[in-house]
């Protein structure tokens, strides 16, 4: 099986560099990178079917990076079901986006480097999911990072966009600050780098402390999880690491799917998923997980509401989803949180491939209050965006609705078994169902109904896009409609994750006896708030942009401090801005200008070759070349010089 | 098969021959194309004669190899004495191999005094290939002394408008430095009778001696690092130097003073490393986040440049004196790891920061601008610049997958060891040098044409992308697979770290 996980990620990377480095044409880019991401999905479901039925996992080194202090630092592939369920959902939508892409980038100057770039995003997010250790770990996080830079600026003319390339980069750089000192924590207490090394030895150093500040005492398990987990917050974008996500939009919308969607955005949730026999020790940890994700969870979901562009819409969207993962996680329901990951990546890339869709129909506008009534024009748009948007708002039977379902009711668990912070973070994901249902209809009803507000020219050449771009939207749709009720009971309930994920029996929410079915899960939901709060929302978006379209202008008027502030996203970007971007410029404009030049140069260096020529300008009076100041200074001297013998 | 040669001898006086064969044959300028061709001719034979010393290298002892001595003023026990070790040998490499790219990256650039300028460096070249080697330490002195003058001739020649204030004070700096060192030869051979660097290892020496010995290397050491507060010669100097200057400047001879803190700091003086550890460890930190924030200010390309090598060297001293700490809470073998990571850190800043001047050359080849202010949006007139641009950017962030990653992630990794807060502080490189890093990428190479200069580029040529490539697929290949470059090394890292842990202290 080597050889094949071999091929499953050298096939992207193969690809990439063809498109990328060889001058290629368009044909022979969008081939081979289709071809080679072609490859690595057929075989991912290959290797599905070999681990998941037929139990084969597979843990090796594939080869010795480097070696030091007597530390074997690898490179190797460990796939189980996780990581092959993983592997099988980033080709998936690696490859839909990759065949959108030939009708998105069609007039595009840079379509091979396009291919390139998500071609070598599709290898790096391999490397990450099927690592076996944490250096190859952080090997794919940088490198999808380093693909999700590129990306982002890919229309490097663009000054927003160069500056939101630099921006997701650096708040990215700052969670991994965490994250690698998270790593060299590992290290030093386990002496290995290996994930099954790491977790079997943990047992011996889950009661230690640590003393990191004087006079504190410290679980060494909190530490290093929450060091971790601020990693995780960097890479899927949560409070206060979740400023480059909305700004990511800046790149062209297949990316925006594939990488600040469906996958790179997931790491974290992975990263936190795999590392569960770690988390599960530090119940502070995960409340600290908990917490952040809750907030992420509902206070991203509110400024979804206020975005007039459709990509901001879905971005914010995504981030408040996003929250909901972490929020399993920290409910210790990772198999929750990796279920949601799943459902998640095919219906949120559904809805920016379909808003891409729309964005081509509208020649590249993206203000949803100028559409409209788009749907008689994009029919198959609008009915795969009906469906990605009911999956995404829990509606019962759609892929979201179990996802979302199980991760309410594991935060339910946690309240119960009393976790801390567990209690905000049920009622935040709980209104977070109603938030999510009212700006994702309020942008649906906005774009696909009502007036048409565009003006003549657009809607005169409005017409649903190339099969290209419509084939991947139904390809997504599918799972979107149907994956969740596929998946639940394997993921959650039976032992799909069994010796993967690993959950305290009293932290688990989800025991075998408690299932009753899909459709008794169905049924049951009615009984439950979260339905009733995502119909409600979609009936105030109805109300609020079709019925009473004046009305929400109105709330805008009355409210419009609420309303400013979500406009400012709570001030993050203005902060950070000032702060730290400003704050690190001044201090490095100080240090220089004060430090270097002035004390440095000015006092020490030049100072003391002033003194050397102060010195010398004395100095030299001494010689003044009359014979008799020579004489009188010798006399002098030998005078001095008998006086000390006699002296002595 | 090359036991019998001198290979080390080779390594020094081919190329230094070779200088003056340059010399000889392009005594005026429109004999330029022989000079440049047997300078190329000369850097490439060296290069393939220092290849033996990596292949045939025996990395399972600690002892000098490729040895040679002979007597060369024998009334004072000076002798003309060589050989390598795991520290010195993969520098020697990286000398043999950075020569050639600079000879070939001023060769249409340089239209004037075209032999004399590619005999400096490859008799440059000889003298910091002797100062690796050498074994004697009057050899090591004369050798690292004899190597400011092509520098200083360079930088003077070849040089931009403030050249003579840059080359002053290059040369003040670093005179003075070594004036300490040659200090302290002289007491290390009142005590020995011997100039043997190897037998000053073995010398014991009482504290203080040890203490005044340390502070003299020091100062000759870490002005050519150069740590804190001794680097302001630094960026003076590479804005003034020509391009490959710079690249040498940066890649070779700021690991020569690297270089004598395992040659001689260390093992001459363990116990005075180990109780001036604190003040080493505080000056590479400050290297590493003052310096970085400094960077963050700089407004000319190759200062930027320049202070971003004083950080990414701070990672190799911290490697170096944090060993102490690591090994009072474990066994010295632990403590390995940061000395590999400084290693690795050296030869890859070579790689990377000789990369970089060479972009900053490239841009200044064309437009003879090196502020950042006059550039923006050169990705759309220079893509394939850009790219290696970008490339070379990240690899100066640590991305892993490049070189620039291996060293620091090592040196982070085992300083956690000694103290949360120096790796704390160390880690802080990671969003720094993104930060200088590509804020300057952002502003030199994407953005709209900033200018009709910026509009008029044109895309670097064969020769150009040659070079670059050579270097990002160098850059590539260890970061992807640095174990060989370790391997050579352990035994030798092993040997230094046994014999620190030993107080010499009677």
């Amino acid at each position: 099986m080597q050889n094949v996980y071999l091929a499953i990620v050298l096939a992207p990377l193969i690809g990439a560099i063809i498109a990328g480095l060889f001058g290629v044409s368009r044909r022979v880019a969008h081939t081979v990178t289709i071809a080679g991401v072609g490859i690595a999905f057929l075989l991912s479901l290959f290797a599905f079917k070999e681990v998941v039925f037929g139990g084969h996992t597979f843990n090796q080194t594939i080869y010795t990076w480097l070696v030091s202090s007597g530390i074997r630092f690898e490179i190797g592939f460990m796939v189980d079901s996780l990581t092959v369920m993983m592997m099988v959902v980033v080709t998936f939508v690696s490859w839909m986006v990759h065949i959108y892409t030939i009708g998105y980038m069609h007039d595009d100057p840079g379509y091979q480097r396009f291919f390139s770039y998500i071609s070598l995003f599709t290898f790096a997010m391999l490397m990450l999911v099927m690592s076996n250790n944490f250096l190859q770990l952080f090997f794919g996080w940088e490198a999808v990072g380093l693909v999700s830079y590129l990306l982002i600026g890919f229309w490097f003319t663009k000054d927003t966009a160069v500056y939101a390339n630099l921006k997701a980069f650096l708040v990215n750089r700052v969670g991994d600050f965490g994250f690698l000192l998270g790593i060299a924590m590992v290290l030093m207490y386990t002496n290995s780098l290996n994930y099954s090394e790491v977790f079997s030895h943990v047992e011996h150093i889950k009661d230690m402390t640590v003393q990191i500040l004087p006079n504190t005492e410290w679980s060494l398990m909190t530490v290093m999880c929450i060091l971790l987990f601020i990693g995780a917050m960097g890479k899927s974008a949560q409070v206060p690491l979740h400023v480059w996500l909305p700004d990511s939009m800046e790149g062209p919308t297949p990316i925006s799917a594939l990488i600040h969607a469906a996958t790179m955005v997931t790491a974290g949730i992975f990263m936190v998923a795999r590392m569960s026999p770690l988390f599960e020790l530090s119940e502070t940890a995960l409340s600290f997980v908990l917490v952040i994700g809750a907030i992420t969870a509902l206070f991203m979901g509110f400024l979804g509401i206020v975005q007039n562009d459709i990509k901001r819409v879905v971005a914010y969207s995504t981030l408040s989803q996003l929250g909901y993962m972490t929020v399993a996680l920290g409910a210790s329901a990772y198999t929750a949180g990796i279920f949601h990951l799943m459902t998640h990546a095919f219906f949120k890339a559904l809805l920016f491939l379909g808003a891409g869709s729309v964005i081509i129909a509208m020649h590249h506008e993206q203000d949803i209050r100028k559409m409209g009534g788009l749907r008689k024009y994009l029919p198959i748009t609008y009915w795969t965006g009906l469906i990605g948007s009911l999956a995404l708002i829990g509606f019962p039977g759609f892929a979201g609705f179990f996802s979302k379902d199980a991760i309410i009711e594991a935060v339910h668990h946690a309240h119960e078994l009393g976790r801390a912070g567990s209690g905000f973070a049920y009622y935040a994901v709980l209104s977070g169902v109603f938030i999510t249902a009212l700006y994702s209809f309020r942008m649906f009803f906005l774009v696909f109904h009502g007036k048409e507000r565009m003006d003549e020219h657009t809607k005169h050449h409005l017409h649903e896009p190339p099969a290209v771009v419509t084939f991947p939207l139904i390809m997504l749709a599918i799972p979107s409609l149907l994956i969740g009720a596929f998946a639940i009971e394997p993921m959650l309930f039976g032992d799909f994750f069994k010796n993967v994920i690993f959950i305290e029996h009293a932290h688990n929410a989800f025991h075998a006896e408690h299932w009753h079915g899909i459709v008794g899960m169905i049924t049951d939901s009615f009984a439950h708030p979260p339905v009733w709060l995502a119909l409600s929302g979609v009936a105030v978006a109805y109300y609020l942009y079709l019925i009473n379209p004046a009305l929400p202008e109105s709330i805008k008027q009355r409210f419009s401090a609420v309303h400013s502030i979500l406009m400012n996203k709570y001030g993050f970007d203005q902060f950070n801005e000032w702060f730290f971007a400003g704050g690190a410029r001044g201090v490095g404009g100080l240090l220089w200008k004060f430090g270097d030049v002035k004390v440095i140069d000015g006092v020490m260096v030049n100072g003391s070759a002033q003194a050397v020529h102060g010195v010398a300008l004395i100095m030299r009076h001494v010689q003044t070349g009359l014979l008799y100041h020579y004489a009188f200074a010798m006399i002098i001297g030998l005078a001095l010089l008998l006086g000390v013998f006699v002296i002595l | 098969m090359f036991a019998d040669l001198p290979l080390l001898s080779l390594l020094i006086w081919l190329p230094i021959l070779g200088g003056f064969w340059v010399l000889a044959v392009g005594r005026n300028d429109s004999s330029a194309p022989v000079a440049r061709a047997v300078a190329l001719l000369v850097s490439i034979v060296t290069f393939v004669l220092s290849l033996p010393l990596f292949f045939a290298f025996d990395s399972s002892t600690a002892a000098m190899q490729f040895s040679e001595k002979l007597a060369w003023i024998p009334n004072f026990h000076i002798y003309y004495s060589l050989g390598v070790d795991g520290f010195s040998m993969p520098l020697i490499v990286l000398t043999s191999f950075m020569t050639i790219l600079v000879i070939l990256a001023g060769w249409e650039v340089i239209q004037y005094k075209v032999a004399q300028y590619m005999a400096a460096f490859l008799i440059m070249e000889g003298l910091m290939i002797g100062v690796f080697a050498a074994l004697d330490a009057i050899l090591f002195y004369v050798l690292w002394e004899a190597m400011l003058v092509p520098m200083f001739i360079i930088i003077g020649v070849w040089g931009g408008q403030r050249r003579v204030y840059a080359t002053i004070k290059f040369f003040l700096y670093t005179f003075l430095g070594s004036v300490f060192m040659l200090i302290a030869l002289l007491y290390l051979y009142s005590v020995s009778n011997s100039f043997d660097i190897l037998a000053y290892h073995k010398q014991a020496l009482p504290m203080n001696v040890q203490v005044w010995i340390f502070f003299a290397f020091l100062v000759a050491f870490a002005v050519k690092v150069p740590m804190w507060p001794v680097h302001t010669w630094l960026p003076d100097a590479h804005v003034e130097a020509p391009t490959g200057g710079s690249v040498i400047l940066a890649a070779i001879m700021l690991k020569l003073g690297a270089y004598g803190f395992l040659r001689f700091s260390l093992p001459i003086t363990p116990d005075a490393s180990h109780a001036l550890e604190g003040m080493m460890i505080t000056l590479s930190l400050i290297a590493v986040v003052y310096i970085g924030f400094v960077a963050l200010a700089q407004q000319d390309m190759k200062k930027l440049i320049a202070y971003s090598s004083i950080s990414h060297m701070g990672f190799v001293t911290l490697g170096f004196f944090t060993t102490y700490m690591i090994t009072a809470h474990s066994n010295p073998a632990s403590a390995a790891m940061a000395v590999e990571g400084g290693m690795v850190q050296m030869v890859s800043h070579g790689f990377i920061s000789g990369a970089l001047f060479l972009c900053v050359g490239v841009l200044y080849d064309r437009m003879h601008s090196r502020q950042i202010g006059d550039y923006g949006g050169v990705a759309n007139t220079m893509p394939r610049f850009a790219m290696f641009a970008v490339f070379f950017g990240m690899a100066n962030s640590g991305l892993p997958g490049t070189s620039g990653f291996v060293g620091e992630f090592l040196v982070i990794l085992s300083s956690f060891k000694a103290n949360f807060w120096i790796a704390f502080l160390a880690a802080t490189t990671l969003i720094l040098g993104a930060a200088y890093t590509l804020w300057m990428v952002k502003r030199v190479i994407f953005g709209k044409i900033a200018n009709d200069h910026v509009k008029e580029l044109t895309d670097i040529g064969a020769r150009e992308t040659l070079i670059l490539t050579i270097l990002a697929v160098t850059v590539l290949a260890f970061g992807i697979y640095p174990a060989p470059l370790l391997d050579v090394m352990h035994t030798t890292v092993q040997h230094l770290l046994e014999h620190i842990s030993h107080t010499k202290v009677l």
